[in-house]
């Protein structure tokens, strides 16, 4: 099946067409090579890194900002938000202190991303 | 048992509470919305008016310079915001000309004082923006403008120091009359009282006819403004209106008592009372006719538009009285110059109920005086060095645009009526209303009132019932329980 | 009196980097007056990633960013106050400002920058008519209303702008369980980073309306619907497209402008094309020792080019001090066809090290286009590109030997045909 998308890379955003080819896809409409690996990463492993906040016990604020240490995949988004929704950090945190270790399963942290 | 009930928390309501805690009476004002002065009190051109505009022998022509000439004393008193900037008709033509005699001599039958034509440039040498095409004006020195709300609010707060009971959503939907009382059916459960004064504005028709008294309906006439930047204050420091045409009053510029400047209103016959939905066309008509008297007026310097609806009723003037009903005042049909009016109103509600045989002997410990804002906007350093280190409240500045301290909204909170919203924090002291309109702020604001008043977030309101703000907490672990904000 | 050499007012990324660099090049007595209680301004509440890519080589979050330099910071002497608000500037360069813990303070500053930021535009501001519901948010304000303080604005949400804020809430708050039914942008293209269009709105299946507008809001008491409609080429709504959405949010991302109150109450005259003061190579305000960066003087859509410009601020205080600022300028510079506005406005070569950063907006898209600096006929220097945008700010490079061949004047900007 024939897919569109948009290319991210740069700010041209060229629309591109992929092709199933085999195991993997022939890209169209790229105007250069990071089109095509974007492209296909998106198609096969799509992955996004989370920014969100969590619950934070006697800080400045009653929430702090986190970010999962790396991109996880797409499709885990809204359960990433579901564990992030249940934390109760107690102050005082650092950035890079961990907040979820390993959140599903992916092998990558949730982090905070600000003092609290 | 009360002595009197009040139903209505306008301007006039308020001015009537005020003027009647001079008298040792149990009073009582219920008011729907959560605040006083939310409707046509909140929306309307904030004018004190001269006094030679309505018809002489009407009662609005009497009680409008009558009403005049009470509010220097009143701002004294009771510190709402008002200033005497002298106000222009302006003629473009030789038919509005005629207008302005017209006006000059009913106005001197009214009573009204400071009137006099002058020509077009000497007219510009005083307000060196107005149109070159205008050809004469109608100098009157003793118009002025006030903030409406800020009155309402003032008035109120004077009348709960001198005992005055507020009652805030409580909607009256029935008026039943006993031997020698009334009982008020409310969405609150039953009020009775001796005597009970409908203030109720746009919905004073609908309150009559409770009890049967549905000689004359209200109808509301809407008004659109828009409101520009301070810092288009140049433009006019004296009110400006168009001398009548062709049947339609023009539109006007005034500066408000804050110093930004509002252009409108538009005069239309609405079908629903609570509209005050504003329209593109409107809006852009409103604009268009103000540019006749001042061409600088710029739509990049808008900061709001917003729409009140007069309270016009069938028989075009005010009506003020006992009706048939023996006890129950009617004080309807209240509409431009109805805020001008209003003090002189109240005083005369007051000699009313002396008529109908109400005792009233005057309170000994009345106090006409309500304490002025400590507002840092403006103040020297020395002033405000003092006053910071008195409270430290003073010196965080919560809205950026007006300049408007904690202390200043804190002082709001708690001067005896309850504050559930945003709005009424922002009509108290202009936090919000500057040109980010809020944005930096109202959380802030909110975040207060939630300390001060024990509401949670999600229960403060931006203006009245159903108008909340946040909906729930971001985090289940935050609705659990924890810390609050 | 207090006495300082330099007063920052205000302690976001631009007064943040200014502050770094003056002191890297050597002043010493400085002092940062931040409003609120914390340091870092709106990066505090961005807290999604891609800052600092030009800055830091790497992707951060906005509160990361600002801690890189308030770490920065704690390794100087730079003085902060916080929770203190300036009133007023003085002709003198005297600072008055208040704060709860200090009261009244007049601060004696040999050179200021200024460094306050922008506000975004309001519902009054564009003139969004019907009813005056609550649920009529800025973009900024829900952005701090779920990320700082933990609370929803609402639950069905339509946008109106396309801008890099309004994309950026659109994701938030589906995240946090919010319906996006919507994202009207008046204009035929996105004033957002295409990646943002990306994932911000096709990752979660939101509509882009291009070319559409909210013409009416209804509701009594809380949002229950807007109106909206195509516009036409002269941005008019067509009234056969009217069509009524049901939500109890409006969210709008429609502009941010500098905040020049005090600029303008220090006497000091606002550009109407950038609403910032007319500044030079080193930010240099026309009032001797004043200074201003960041979104003060101009918008701009990433944070390291704010850094980047507090950096040349920070630079040009350190010169004043010295007495080696030089204040005559050669060359001002124009807008042209296509252009919107260029910073700096005045350039004075003795000031430049080897490079001016000339920076400006297009008006519209422009594809198969460049930017060409013009001196009357002569072409300067040219700007090519892939793709303009008016999202996109150009940062055009012009080497110091290249104006050193001109004569005094006019630079001009310009967009043309390939």
């Amino acid at each position: 099946m024939t897919k569109e998308m948009t290319c991210i890379v740069c700010p041209i955003g060229c629309q591109l067409t992929l092709e199933p080819q085999g195991d993997t896809f022939a890209v169209s409409g790229n105007k250069c090579p990071r089109g095509q690996k974007y492209a296909i990463e998106e198609m096969t492993a799509p992955k996004r890194v989370v920014t969100s906040t969590v619950a934070v016990d006697q800080g400045m604020y009653p929430v702090i900002s986190v970010k999962t240490e790396a991109p996880v995949p797409k499709e885990l988004i809204f359960e990433v938000m579901k564990d992030i929704s249940k934390v109760m950090m107690p102050a005082p945190v650092v950035i890079g202190d961990v907040v979820i270790e390993n959140v599903q399963g992916t092998g990558i942290n949730v982090v905070a991303t600000r003092n609290a | 048992m009360l002595d009197v009930c009040i139903i209505g928390g306008g301007v006039i309501g308020t001015a009537i509470s005020r003027e009647l805690s001079r008298y040792q009476l149990q009073v009582r004002l219920v008011e729907k919305n959560e605040d006083v002065g939310t409707e046509t009190t909140k929306a309307n051109s904030g004018i004190v008016h001269g006094g030679y505009d309505a018809k002489h022998g009407s009662l609005k022509g009497f009680f409008s310079a009558k009403g005049n000439a009470m509010y220097p004393q009143l701002e004294e008193e009771l510190h709402f915001g008002y200033r005497q900037t002298g106000s222009f008709v302006v003629a473009f033509n030789e038919t509005q000309e005629i207008e302005l005699d017209r006006l000059l001599e009913n106005g001197t039958k009214n009573g009204a004082r400071g009137l006099s034509i002058i020509s077009g440039d000497e007219a510009r040498e005083m307000e060196p923006h107005l149109s070159k095409s205008i050809t004469k004006a109608l100098l009157c020195a003793t118009a002025g403008v006030t903030s409406p709300y800020e009155l309402a609010v003032a008035l109120a707060e004077n009348a709960v120091k001198n005992g005055v009971e507020f009652s805030f959503h409580t909607e009256v939907n029935g008026v039943e009359k006993t031997d020698d009382h009334f009982v008020l059916h409310t969405n609150q459960g039953p009020i009775e009282a001796k005597i009970v004064i409908n203030a109720a504005g746009l919905y004073a028709d609908r309150v009559s006819a409770m009890i049967g008294e549905d000689n004359f309906t209200i109808t509301p006439r809407q008004g659109q403004y828009v409101l520009l930047d301070k810092d288009q204050s140049f433009m006019t420091d004296t009110v400006i209106f168009q001398a009548p045409e062709n049947g339609s009053k023009g539109v006007l510029v005034t500066p408000t008592v804050h110093h930004n400047i509002l252009v409108g209103p538009n005069s239309d016959y609405i079908d629903e009372k609570g509209d005050v939905a504003t329209t593109s066309e409107v809006i852009s008509r409103i604009m268009e006719a103000g540019r006749k008297s001042i061409d600088a007026i710029n739509t990049r310097k808008v900061i709001r538009s917003f729409a009140g609806n007069r309270a016009t009723s069938s028989k075009h003037d005010f009506s003020i009285g006992e009706t048939a009903v023996k006890g129950f005042v009617n004080v309807a049909g209240i509409e431009s110059p109805g805020l001008t009016s209003a003090p002189a109103i109240a005083v005369h509600v007051a000699d009313i109920l002396k008529e109908m045989g109400v005792e009233m002997v005057a309170d000994p410990n009345f106090d006409p005086t309500r304490k002025a804002y400590q507002r840092i906007a403006g103040m020297s350093g020395s002033e405000l060095k003092n006053l910071i280190a008195e409270d430290p409240a003073y010196g965080r500045v919560i809205c950026r645009c007006e300049t408007i301290s904690e202390g200043e909204i804190v002082d709001a909170i708690h001067r005896g009526l309850p504050i559930t919203s945003v709005d009424a924090v922002k009509r108290r002291t202009r936090a919000g209303m500057g040109r980010c309109q809020g944005g930096f702020c109202a959380p802030r604001v909110m975040e207060i009132i939630s300390r001060e008043t024990g509401l949670s977030m999600e229960e403060i309101e931006k203006q009245g019932k159903g108008s909340y703000l946040l909906t729930k907490r971001t985090k289940d672990a935050l609705e659990r329980g924890g810390q609050d904000a | 009196m207090l006495k300082y050499e330099l007063v920052v007012v205000g302690g976001g990324p631009a007064g943040l980097s200014a502050a770094v660099e003056a002191y890297e090049q050597g002043v010493r007595k400085i002092l940062i007056l931040e409003r609120d209680k914390e340091l870092g301004g709106i990066l505090n509440q961005c807290i999604h990633n891609g800052f600092g890519l030009h800055r830091f080589k790497e992707e951060l979050t906005g509160p990361e960013y600002s801690r890189r330099y308030i770490d920065m910071l704690d390794e100087t002497t730079i003085e902060i106050l916080k929770e203190t608000m300036v009133l007023e500037i003085s002709e003198t360069k005297v600072v008055r400002a208040i704060s709860a813990e200090r009261g009244y303070m007049e601060i004696e500053a040999e050179a200021i920058v200024f460094s306050m930021g922008c506000r975004e535009r309001t519902r009054g501001a564009i003139q969004l008519q019907g009813d005056r519901p609550s649920g009529v948010f800025t973009a900024g304000t829900a952005q701090r209303f779920i990320n700082m303080e933990g609370y929803m604005p609402g639950k069905r949400v339509v946008i109106l702008g396309s801008g890099d804020i309004g994309l950026i809430m659109a994701r938030r708050m589906t995240l946090e369980g919010a319906k996006v039914e919507a994202v009207c942008e008046l204009m035929p293209y996105s004033n957002g980073l295409t990646r943002n269009i990306v994932q911000c709105l096709e990752d979660y299946d939101i509509p882009l309306m291009l070319s559409h507008t909210v013409v009416k809001v209804h509701g009594k008491s809380r949002v229950e619907g807007v109106t909206i409609a195509k516009v036409d080429e002269n941005l008019r709504p067509i009234p056969e497209t009217f069509q009524r959405i049901d939500c109890d949010t409006v969210l709008l991302s429609v502009g941010l402008i500098p905040e020049n109150e005090i600029t303008q109450n220090a006497g000091i005259m606002v550009d109407t094309r950038t609403n910032g003061p007319k500044v030079g190579e080193l930010r240099q305000t026309e009032m001797p020792g004043v200074f201003a960066c960041g979104n003060v003087v101009h918008v701009h859509d990433l944070v390291d080019f704010v850094s980047e410009e507090g950096a040349l601020s920070g630079l040009g205080v350190a010169k004043y001090l010295k007495g080696e600022l030089e204040t005559a300028s050669n060359f001002t510079t124009a807008n042209g066809d296509g252009i919107g506005y260029v910073v700096p406005q005045t350039v004075t070569m003795s000031n430049v090290d080897d490079q001016v950063t000339f920076y400006m907006r297009v008006r519209s898209v422009y594809d198969r286009h460049i930017v060409r600096a013009y001196q009357g006929d002569t072409l300067v220097a040219e700007k090519k590109e892939r793709k303009f945008l008016p999202a996109e700010m150009v940062n055009f490079k012009i080497k110091k030997d290249v104006l050193a061949n001109l004569g005094d004047g006019e630079i001009r900007f310009v967009v043309e045909e390939v």
